[in-house]
């Protein structure tokens, strides 16, 4: 499978967090929702690949290129959305639309006035009336109005409600008709990745924990109940992560197989969440 | 085809689409030959991630209820009728050969073999 963005043991130093040797594939054609608490390095780790911030060691590579040589031939195939708006709030679309264009080779006025059109936002309308809905959408249009390739979005969900976040997901997938495109963002709201998302990254403390298919997480993770009686210091092996509540315990397994050859009928075995799996990888108290 | 997937259903998504496919295809609702969605639009009329059609589509390619062609899309198999009558046909060719090499070994005649036939066909 092609690969759009490649880490390479990639090492980034602050006082007090840092990010270690992480390793990330991401594949072209697909959604990939970046997930992990805050203060986790997902912010940090969207900035390197957008040559915002430099690691202090490892290899990025973004179209198989590197920013140290390519690094306006790879931003003219990104579009990007941060969660802040950026632009100046006294102007208007239109004003930044002739601000923003002539960067872009292959800006596309038609794909401009498309989405205009389809979030059905004013042009002469200055950036600071807008509600926060509309700022993301303007935020979109000015991101998706060159065709990129490659769309990358740091938490666009924040803030919105269900309603707009619905609407956010439709046009994603929309996207996603194109085999060439390839989105990736961050978000907290778990729920809108189980639905459209392909794979998950999840990071802690700086470090990638997984990458996986969404077919798979579904599969390999499994929440497990039963009677607390159950748990001695063998079986507890099984689990990766148990909460005692009262009489009964809850657990995290990565091999639900197991845990029904030897638990059988006595515990029940269930899907488990994607919010559910990031508690408890996040150690569950 | 219409395909409705349950959220609250304890079955994934995957498992979903492909029971619900294979069904349309057993029930002739789908044609043999018949072109299914491309898993892009499929995912995007379900509100469901790409890799999860594909991963329906790979389980029914797996099973021979659908092929795909690259650059073409997937199809339903042409349920192969053909095939199984002309394996048939030879396997019936094959034996009549050799009943009719044992009945010449025993010197059976060709009226008398017809006659045998005759009986065991009515049968």
């Amino acid at each position: 499978m092609d690969k759009v963005i490649e880490f390479e043991n990639i090492s980034k130093e602050y006082s007090g967090f840092s990010i270690k040797n992480i390793d990330l594939n991401i594949n072209k054609g697909y959604i990939t929702g970046f997930v992990g608490a805050n203060g986790s390095g997902k912010s940090t780790t969207i900035k390197m690949i957008m040559n915002l911030v430099k690691p202090d060691s490892g290899e990025v590579n973004i179209f198989e290129m590197n920013h140290n040589n390519d690094e306006k031939d790879i931003k003219q195939k990104i579009g990007f959305v941060y969660d802040d708006n950026i632009y100046y709030e006294g102007l208007n679309l239109r004003d930044l639309h002739k601000i923003v264009a002539p960067a872009y080779k292959n800006w596309d006025k038609k794909a401009f006035q498309h989405y205009i059109e389809t979030f059905d936002l004013p042009l002469n309308q200055p950036i600071k009336y807008f509600s926060k809905g509309m700022r993301m959408k303007a935020s979109l249009v000015l991101a998706l109005s060159h065709n990129p390739e490659l769309l990358i979005m740091d938490e666009p969900t924040a803030g919105l409600d269900p309603v707009f976040r619905k609407e956010l997901l439709n046009i994603l997938q929309e996207i996603m008709m194109n085999e060439n495109k390839t989105i990736f963002f961050s978000t907290h709201i778990t729920s809108d990745l189980e639905k459209i998302a392909d794979y998950i990254v999840f990071i802690k403390d700086g470090e990638i924990i997984f990458n996986h298919s969404i077919n798979s997480l579904q599969n390999e993770f499994a929440l497990v109940k039963g009677d607390r009686s159950l748990i001695d210091r063998d079986t507890e092996d099984e689990f990766d992560y148990i909460n005692y509540k009262g009489e009964y315990f809850e657990a995290m397994t990565q091999n639900p197989k197991v845990i029904y050859e030897v638990f059988g009928d006595e515990v029940s075995i269930d899907n488990i969440s994607l919010e559910e799996i990031m508690y408890f990888l996040n150690g569950a108290d | 085809m219409r395909i409705l997937l349950s959220n609250s259903s304890k079955e994934p998504f995957y498992n979903q689409i492909y029971e619900q496919i294979k069904s349309f295809i057993l029930s002739d609702e789908l044609k043999d030959g018949e072109n299914l969605p491309s898993m892009r639009k499929l995912a995007h009329d379900l509100g469901v991630s790409v890799i999860t059609v594909k991963r329906a589509y790979d389980e029914l390619e797996k099973e021979s209820f659908i092929y795909s062609i690259v650059g073409k899309g997937s199809f339903v198999s042409e349920n192969n009728i053909a095939l199984i009558k002309e394996k048939k046909m030879q396997a019936v060719e094959e034996q009549l050969q050799a009943v009719v090499s044992n009945s010449k070994e025993i010197g059976i005649s060709l009226e008398e073999l017809q006659e045998m036939l005759k009986i065991f066909y009515r049968e």
